[in-house]
């Protein structure tokens, strides 16, 4: 990131027109961050009235083509051959490469996960041109600038930063996963779908996958509706099984604060926040954990916020909905047991008489 | 032998950053320089990968005239050669246009000491987190690419290929390449070793090959620095938490608290669109 510079002089870049987003996938089934980036893809578009475009690329695709569409793209091409079903950086960056030098969107956008990174890494360096990463906040300024503001967390998620690209196009960035929403899926949605062609052969490609080992089992944060998170006041691993008692009565997942995972009392897939995950679930839980920034910038986006601390200053409550002053250790299990009985009674509607 | 050159960055530590309430700007005071950890990772790696094979190990960095403890570092650790690359033409330099010197300085190297086999970045840095330099380089030497490797299974020198372990999001990918090949580090790559006595001691006494601009001849002057970076910080601020009005729950005992936190909960639409009633 370089700092700012006086010259504003722009060149003529009215050729470059449209907002393109690539669906990642894998197995024929799309990653949520794709068609979260086409519902922000879409606000850019309309604001510059231009057209969303779609690039799915893979084997045997075509309904995520589709898909595309319901979740507003006007314009998909579509890219399928047997050499495609894993995602490898030379096909991928050629084929996706050749499609920005024609259609020459304005504006390309990545989901901010290994893949994205790896390809939009190598295309933004063939173009060349400017690319940021890892963005949380997209908009862009109105015709005639139509630059894009592309901002993203910086040192360690305790700033945010705007970033321009003034002398090239397009503009890309990579954004990240969880923070963007996605547009209700339309099927009734119509748009173009357009084959393209794989430039290159299987024996151009030096890499073979040999083989796919999925992680199952794992916490899923990002699509979690319920959160229960616990921060530095549980003191200890211990209380944790008291988190996921709270978790499992709700039907929701554990998260943590980054305190706790660097003491080592949770692992690092229940993080929050800086360096973790941003999470946008229906209900969030903040269980001793204050609102450092940090923490904050990844889960302020839930719907409904409650927090439990025992320091009535904590910057937390700025942030909750609703929020108890008092002993997470007593609070907490007698919060359990009352969601129990009242799921109990949803279950068998006689049991709220027998209680 | 094989000749493995290793991209360091010395970076503050920016977990020690703090923002200055009042000013809302970054303390960078007393922050202290490290090797960004990512980095360590690849070189500890090629040295695994010199143990094993044997190879030549060329760790280098473009940065100010006091990256040189990092590369001081790096020798210390095992590395046979390091190179600082520093001019004042460098500085501002976004990823586009440290990808373009990194693999300048990276052709470079090839002419002094053969072509490189291997190159090993961090994943990310510390102070940009972009992962987008290695990308860059790989993309300008033309080279494989595989990032994100969490495991190096195997180095076959005769064959020129290398099996790797990818750590994605949803599992692991284990894929296998040929040389030459970029790869960007994990930490759950490998435990980085300790210096030992004498590579402190010839660390102490070596002094790293420094490059200028002047030492590149072909290189272009528009391709590098603030000048040869296509993106610009617009402006920098420090998140404001979203206030909201908030309702404060409060009870004599904890069961009275639930009672109340509870009803709020099932009365809201929540209720219905968590499937609760």
């Amino acid at each position: 990131m370089a700092r700012e510079r006086t010259n504003d002089q722009m060149p003529d870049w009215s050729n470059y027109r449209g907002v393109l987003v690539f669906v990642e996938q894998r197995n024929g089934i799309a990653k949520n961050v794709s068609w979260q980036l086409l519902g922000a893809g879409k606000k850019l578009a309309d604001k510059l009235d231009v057209s969303l475009m779609a690039l799915v690329v893979g084997d045997q695709v075509e309904h995520l083509a589709r898909e595309a569409v319901y979740y507003g793209a006007d314009k998909v091409f579509l890219c399928e051959g047997p050499e495609l079903k894993d995602y490898r950086t030379r096909p991928y960056s050629r084929i996706t490469l050749k499609l920005i030098e024609e259609i020459k969107p304005e504006i390309c956008l990545f989901g901010a996960t290994a893949t994205g990174r790896d390809l939009a890494g190598a295309i933004a360096t063939h173009l060349p041109t400017g690319l940021t990463a890892d963005t949380t906040e997209l908009d862009v300024e109105p015709h005639p600038s139509r630059l894009l503001l592309a901002s993203r967390p910086a040192f360690s998620e305790k700033m945010m930063a705007t970033i321009l690209c003034k002398q090239y196009r397009p503009q890309m960035a990579t954004a990240r996963a969880g923070v963007f929403q996605a547009l209700p899926r339309d099927p009734g949605r119509q748009g173009e779908i357009v084959r393209i062609d794989n430039p290159m052969s299987e024996d151009q490609i030096a890499a073979k996958v040999v083989e796919f080992i999925e992680q199952r089992g794992g916490v899923n944060l990002e699509d979690a509706e319920i959160i229960v998170a616990g921060g530095r006041g549980l003191g200890g691993p211990e209380p944790f099984k008291m988190l996921q008692e709270l978790a499992d009565a709700l039907g929701g997942v554990v998260g943590a604060s980054r305190a706790c995972v660097d003491a080592g009392w949770i692992k690092h897939e229940h993080q929050v926040g800086q360096t973790g995950c941003t999470v946008r679930p229906k209900l969030y839980f903040a269980i001793g954990i204050s609102g450092a920034v940090q923490h904050t910038v990844g889960m302020s986006n839930s719907e409904v916020i409650v927090a439990i601390n025992k320091d009535p200053n904590a910057p937390i409550f700025q942030i909750a909905h609703y929020g108890i002053v008092g002993d997470l250790f007593t609070i907490v299990p007698a919060i359990t047991r009352e969601v129990k009985k009242r799921r109990a009674a949803k279950l068998d509607p006689t049991a709220a008489f027998r209680a | 032998m094989l000749h493995i050159v290793v991209c360091i960055k010395q970076v503050p530590d920016s977990r020690e950053i703090r923002i200055d309430p009042n000013t809302n700007t970054l303390i960078r005071q007393g922050v202290p320089s490290i090797v960004n950890f990512y980095d360590l990772h690849g070189l500890e790696e090629a040295l695994r990968i010199k143990d094993q094979h044997g190879a030549r190990i060329t760790v280098v960095t473009m940065g100010p005239p006091p990256a040189e403890k990092s590369l001081k570092e790096c020798i210390s650790l095992g590395a046979d050669e390091a190179v600082l690359v520093t001019d004042r033409k460098f500085a501002g330099a976004d990823t586009l246009a440290t990808s373009y010197v990194l693999a300048k300085t990276i052709q470079k190297v090839e002419q002094e000491w053969g072509p490189a086999d291997i190159v090993f970045c961090g994943k990310q840095t510390l102070d940009g987190d972009t992962g987008q330099v290695g990308p860059g380089i790989a993309c300008r030497l033309n080279l494989e690419q595989l990032t994100y490797v969490g495991k190096v299974v195997r180095v076959d020198p005769e064959a020129r290929r290398v099996r790797v372990h990818r750590y994605l999001e949803d599992g692991i990918e284990v894929v296998e390449t040929s040389m030459p090949v970029l790869i960007t580090a994990l930490k759950e790559l490998n435990e980085v070793r300790r210096a030992s006595l004498p590579g402190m001691i010839r660390a102490a006494r070596y002094k790293p090959v420094t490059w200028t601009t002047a030492d590149f001849p072909d290189i272009e002057v528009s391709k590098i620095g603030l000048k040869g970076s296509p993106t610009i910080v617009a402006k920098t601020w420090v998140p404001e938490a979203r206030k909201i009005e908030g309702e404060m729950i409060s009870g004599d005992t904890p069961e009275q608290i639930a009672e109340q936190l509870t009803a709020k909960l099932w009365e809201s639409d929540l209720a219905e669109k968590l499937g609760w009633i």
